[in-house]
């Protein structure tokens, strides 16, 4: 892992290095994202998947550079096509929102201007980084919102955001987020207030559209279903830190690391025949602020006995097992794969 | 309490029915002006009629909007009725008044959505989970304190946290707090509002675990109303599929899950991200058009007719019947889908239904 802002540019689209984000609080210090490393190309996808309180959020805030000026201590490296965020100017990051990088927010309710039409904007955003008249701003608008699905665009334009249903101000965001032709675009739980069927009509809306402007997307969210349906890759967080990485099938037919077969555990699946019981992960996801001493896990883990008392004294290293695959795991390789393989699998497949 | 003695006094439902409901209503009026004149009512509720048996529990699914919720809520009472029945345990509790309903409140508990704002911040869990015997006026062998300790150490939480407030709990926790509160008098039924959606993936399952655990315990009869499709077929033994205030489709879990009718139910389903890698390539996907529409004004006949790919013209005049194609498996169509996979003996019965529900004798309202 380097070090220091001297580092040469990397050849992926976008790279994280060792980012750190803590919060200093009244209680302790908050360490949200701690030491967060990963890469991603143009026209690839990364899923980010954790439970509330892992630093999936902030860790999209921080690339966005959305934490600047506030109280968060932001340290390591974020390499957007050649640039360094972290140590870049607020209004020089400013310059790249909208343009190079956009956001989808989970609530579009709460994250647009209730007192300004969906149209007014979406043009707003779009003068800021293209020079051209009003009226040639509305006319792109008004191509986006038809774009992204929306009926009748030319009339919806001058729609205020709550005369919409939750569905079409989704996608209403997700055109403005596209209205600038961003290389990076981060979905944080894009579908997690929808309903099913508008959820499967964004999920499909979204992957056209990264098709079709080759972005890079980050689709931060806690639904194992909709990263399977989406990701290439998938990190998966769990305190602050990635405590597995690896391709899709890796993750859902390889998985080496306890938390992560809790989680495929916890979940019912309508795609297998139901279990009698789910195998839920016991206790709770620990606080930021006294993250558990060695493998943060290590509380609600059932292997911990296993590790010969490393579990508790010393924090696991993001190994990798093989091929790109990376797990933070103190138990031994042929280990943690005979236990998935025997114990593991078996349940969940069993009747 | 001499209801409770004389059951079946008024026994127009079968035996094993623990809770019927018939054609059930309850319409929002929207008014206008000064004088609140009436334009017009939301028809959350529109005419829902199912049983739940004792012992079992029956799952409510379908979309925001269409009157899952209000279901539950008119059930247990919490609101006014509009029109129909409901029978609990043979008695009518339809428009039963509030002095005569509190005792029965005993027996029918509600678990609700969210656990921040269901719990009193002020009150210890003692308080919180100790006040339905204080309501009750409930006389405990050993006093109020140690029932309530024996209930929170039933819901797996600690019996020492008797005076800590619901700020000093996770999430997972306080669901569990809610949980304990409805279980202090041993109710017969209890209807679950969204129990798990507020919890993350891994306290998800250790509540719907708990469910079954005291189900299996307790012998509870439970309702559960949910959105979320795969909870809902882990958990209940049938599964009734809600669209704009009625249901579309009831059924017991393996043949609605297995081979669903209506074309919504398929939609739904069709819908569910699936935690497969491999499947997203050769699965099918059913998109449906557009937005459930306003319940304000609800399309007529078939409710789903403007967002349906099999809609025909009968479908916009004639409103289907909820009619049993299969045994034990009901739905609303005109068109329903995987019929021919229907058992054997019953086939017969339903060719008969479906010329029925496709040419009825008399037209339907």
């Amino acid at each position: 892992m380097t070090t220091g802002s001297a580092s040469p540019a990397p050849g992926s689209f976008l790279e994280l290095r060792d980012l750190r984000i803590h919060f200093p609080t009244e209680d302790g210090l908050v360490k949200s994202v701690d030491g967060l490393s990963f890469k991603l190309d143009r026209g690839k996808t990364l899923g980010i998947v954790g439970e509330s309180g892992s630093g999936k959020s902030v860790t999209s805030l921080g690339i966005l550079g959305l934490h600047k000026g506030g109280r968060a201590k932001i340290s390591g490296e974020i390499w957007l096509d050649g640039e360094e965020l972290v140590g870049a100017s607020q209004d020089h990051v400013r310059t790249l929102r909208g343009k190079k990088m956009a956001m989808i927010f989970q609530d579009p309710l709460s994250s647009m201007h209730p007192f300004y039409t969906v149209g007014k904007q979406i043009i707003e955003a779009y003068r800021i980084h293209h020079n051209v008249s009003k009226a040639v701003a509305r006319k792109h608008a008004i191509d986006m919102l038809g774009r992204v699905g929306i009926p009748q665009p030319d009339r919806r334009v001058d729609s205020y955001p709550h005369e919409f249903s939750g569905g079409m101000r989704q996608r209403a965001m997700i055109a403005m987020a596209l209205s600038c032709d961003p290389e990076l675009l981060i979905a944080d739980e894009p579908t997690t207030a929808l309903d099913v069927t508008v959820q499967a009509q964004i999920l499909d809306l979204m992957l056209d559209l990264q098709r079709e402007f080759n972005s890079a997307l980050i689709v931060i969210t806690h639904d194992l279903g909709v990263v399977a349906e989406l990701s290439d890759e998938i990190l998966v967080m769990y305190g602050g830190k990635c405590i597995e990485y690896g391709t899709a099938d890796d993750i859902f037919y390889r998985p080496e690391h306890p938390y992560t077969w809790g989680l495929l555990g916890s979940m019912p699946r309508l795609d297998r025949e139901p279990t009698e019981r789910l195998m839920p992960i016991k206790g709770t996801p620990p606080s930021l602020i006294n993250v558990p001493s060695g493998c943060a896990f290590n509380p609600r883990c059932p292997y911990r006995e296993r590790t010969g008392g490393k579990a508790t004294t010393e924090v696991p290293q993001l190994l990798e097992t093989e091929g790109g695959h990376l797990v933070r795991c103190h138990l031994p390789r042929e280990e943690r794969r005979a236990i998935w393989e025997n114990e593991i699998k078996p349940m969940m497949e069993v009747q | 309490m001499s209801h409770r003695a004389d059951k079946g006094g008024e026994g127009v439902n079968a035996p094993e029915a623990l809770l019927s409901v018939q054609g059930l209503q309850k319409h929002f009026p929207v008014t206008k002006g000064l004088l609140k004149r009436q334009i017009g009512a939301v028809r959350a509720v529109d005419g829902v009629s199912f049983d739940v048996r004792q012992g079992e529990t029956l799952g409510l699914v379908g979309e925001s909007g269409c009157g899952k919720s209000t279901t539950g809520r008119l059930v247990t009472r919490l609101m006014e009725p509009t029109a129909g029945k409901i029978f609990f345990e043979g008695h009518d509790i339809t428009h039963m008044s509030q002095s005569k309903i509190r005792p029965l409140r005993r027996d029918i508990q509600m678990i609700f959505q969210d656990p921040y704002s269901s719990l009193n911040p002020r009150h210890t869990v003692g308080a919180i989970v100790g006040a339905p015997f204080r309501i009750q006026g409930v006389q405990t062998e050993q006093g109020t304190k140690k029932a309530v300790q024996e209930i929170l150490e039933l819901v797996g939480l600690n019996p020492e946290h008797y005076n800590r407030y619901p700020h000093e709990f996770s999430g997972g926790q306080r669901q569990r707090i809610g949980i304990a509160r409805t279980l202090a008098l041993k109710p017969k039924m209890i209807i679950a509002d969204e129990p798990v959606s507020a919890l993350d993936v891994s306290i998800q399952a250790q509540v719907v675990n708990l469910l079954e655990d005291l189900q299996n315990e307790l012998g509870l009869t439970y309702v559960i109303v949910a959105h979320d499709l795969s909870v809902i077929r882990h958990i209940s033994d049938r599964v009734a599929v809600m669209y704009l205030g009625k249901i579309v489709e009831l059924a017991d879990r393996k043949s609605l899950y297995d081979s669903p009718m209506h074309p919504y139910t398929n939609a739904l389903l069709s819908a569910v991200p699936i935690p497969d890698p491999a499947r997203r390539k050769d699965r099918e996907r059913i998109r449906l058009q557009g937005d459930v529409p306003s319940p304000l004004n609800p399309p007529p006949a078939c409710r789903f007719h403007t967002r349906c790919w099999k809609a025909q013209v009968i479908c916009k005049t004639e409103e289907p019947p909820l009619a049993e194609l299969a045994p034990g498996h009901q739905v609303a169509c005109h068109f329903p889908e995987n019929v021919e996979q229907a058992t054997a003996p019953a086939a017969a019965k339903v060719a008969q239904n479906v010329e029925e529900a496709l040419h009825p004798k008399k037209p339907v309202v």
